[in-house]
């Protein structure tokens, strides 16, 4: 096995902090669509994201903490099945938070709306895949009209970032525990932060939809 | 009081097994769950039957020899105690009562409710020894630890090595265990000399026997009979992440399994 559990448990927790900071940064310029300037801003946010050169090896780092946390997440999810060959007649009923036994799955939700979400975006970018009709390949902020003025494409997204939020819920907690930073001074507060952390992201990021849906 | 038992029967540790029903019936509300296995297991021997085995030692609560995954929760529906120590009154009369073994790969089931745990003392074998002069009895005191420290070492020192937490983890992993058995030992200026030998080779070795690793969902805390917290979990990833990346390298000696 590459690494020990632990280890790899910490590159995953690592990986993903680092993703929670990049959340935070993309809900910003997601904001920016609210904004009634005709997409200036969002553009401008935009252009700047792809095109600043710190920006550009950040990017870099984005991709190695997306990759590492996934294949860490698969890898150590498999191992964890097969820690346990015959399951229990009477599953387990203890009490434990609900969320975090379904980490796995939350995760494989967001994953394939990450793959959903760069094919509708990213891959027009990088020139992978063809823009519709109409649509420059750098002009998201008409990419994003047209996609969430869809009832149904908006549906699938907000439901997206529920269950984001479900992950994130126990990820962050989860995270400061893998590290070896649990102290009963401070986890009460990171418990919270990540409680508030989720709702703000899954609330931030559902916004946009809902407003061009209803009031564009 | 009388009840359903739907308990795991499996000949050996070779054969398939499965869950077979059992009635008993005039129990008292106030025996033991093992008085009234073993009242089952009397009424089988009488009828020519093959009795339940299960483990069992002390049946006060501090050897962590009985196991029993009951009605979905290691040592039954009672918080913080043992499965020698539940009572019949904590049930209701006419209740279907599960009864299975602790379910992990690297516990095999022996017999019926019988799990080989002896993985738990490869992970102690693993851990080695710690450093203390042989001679005379030291004076008192003479080694000075802060109460708190000794208060935590105590408290991770109660584990009795059940497994509850391996049973009731959705991954099987052995976390709460080490957590317990690395904290112990290096919150005590006596145990702190090999802390970092130790804490890698225990680690290692459970990584070796095929426990899972830890999504921290806490159910070996809520299940520990002696209720260790999940805060030796995250002192354990602590010291293993100190000894990975600061201490010095010291080659570790790992005997075959």
């Amino acid at each position: 096995m590459l690494f020990s559990s632990i280890t790899r448990k910490v590159l995953m927790a690592l990986a993903g902090l680092f993703l929670v900071s990049f959340l935070c940064v993309h809900l910003g310029i997601n904001l920016m669509l609210l904004k009634d300037d005709g997409g200036r801003a969002f553009t401008a946010a935009a252009r700047f994201m792809g095109t600043n050169p710190f920006i550009r090896v950040a990017e870099t780092v984005l991709f190695s903490g997306f990759l590492i946390h996934i294949i860490f997440g698969i890898l150590n999810s498999g191992q964890n099945r097969s820690a346990r060959k015959i399951s229990y007649v009477i599953g387990n009923r203890s009490e434990t938070s609900l969320l975090s036994k379904y980490m796995f799955h939350t995760g494989i939700i967001v994953l394939i709306f990450l793959i959903l979400h760069f094919i509708d975006f990213y891959f027009i970018k990088i020139g992978l895949v063809a823009p519709p009709p109409g649509i420059e390949s750098h002009d998201f902020y008409s990419r994003s009209l047209v996609l969430f003025s869809s009832p149904l494409y908006s549906g699938i997204y907000i439901v997206c970032f529920i269950f984001l939020g479900f992950h994130l819920n126990h990820a962050f907690q989860s995270a400061f525990q893998t590290l070896g930073l649990n102290h009963s001074r401070y986890m009460g507060a990171v418990k919270v932060i990540g409680s508030a952390y989720s709702v703000l992201v899954s609330a931030g990021f559902s916004i946009v939809p809902l407003y061009i849906c209803f009031f564009k | 009081m009388n009840f359903k038992l739907k308990i795991w029967r499996q000949k050996n540790a070779k054969e398939k097994g499965g869950m077979v029903s059992y009635d008993v019936t005039g129990i008292s509300p106030d025996s033991s769950f093992f008085e009234m296995l073993d009242f089952l297991n009397q009424q089988l021997i009488i009828s020519g039957g093959d009795p339940v085995a299960f483990d069992h030692d002390c049946r006060e609560g501090i050897c962590g020899t009985c196991s029993l995954y009951i009605n979905g929760r290691p040592h039954g529906p009672v918080k913080g105690v043992t499965t020698c120590q539940l009572h019949m009154r904590s049930f209701r009369d006419g209740d279907t009562i599960h009864i299975e073994p602790w379910r992990a790969r690297a516990f095999p089931v022996i017999r019926d409710l019988i799990v080989n745990r002896s993985a738990f003392d490869r992970i102690i074998q693993a851990g080695g020894y710690i450093s203390v002069n042989s001679g005379g009895v030291p004076d008192a005191n003479s080694i000075p630890v802060p109460k708190h420290d000794s208060d935590a070492a105590f408290d991770a020192a109660t584990c009795i090595g059940c497994g509850a937490c391996v049973a009731s983890c959705s991954n099987a992993a052995a976390m709460l265990f080490i957590g317990a058995k690395v904290s112990h030992l290096a919150l005590l200026p006596q145990g702190r000399i090999e802390a970092s030998k130790r804490v890698q080779s225990m680690v290692a070795r459970m990584d070796e026997l095929g426990f899972g690793s830890c999504s921290n969902t806490y159910a070996c805390e809520a299940e520990c009979p002696k209720g260790i917290s999940v805060i030796n979990i995250a002192r354990m990833n602590r010291q293993f992440l100190h000894a990975k990346l600061v201490s010095e390298k010291e080659k570790i000696i790992r005997e075959s399994l």
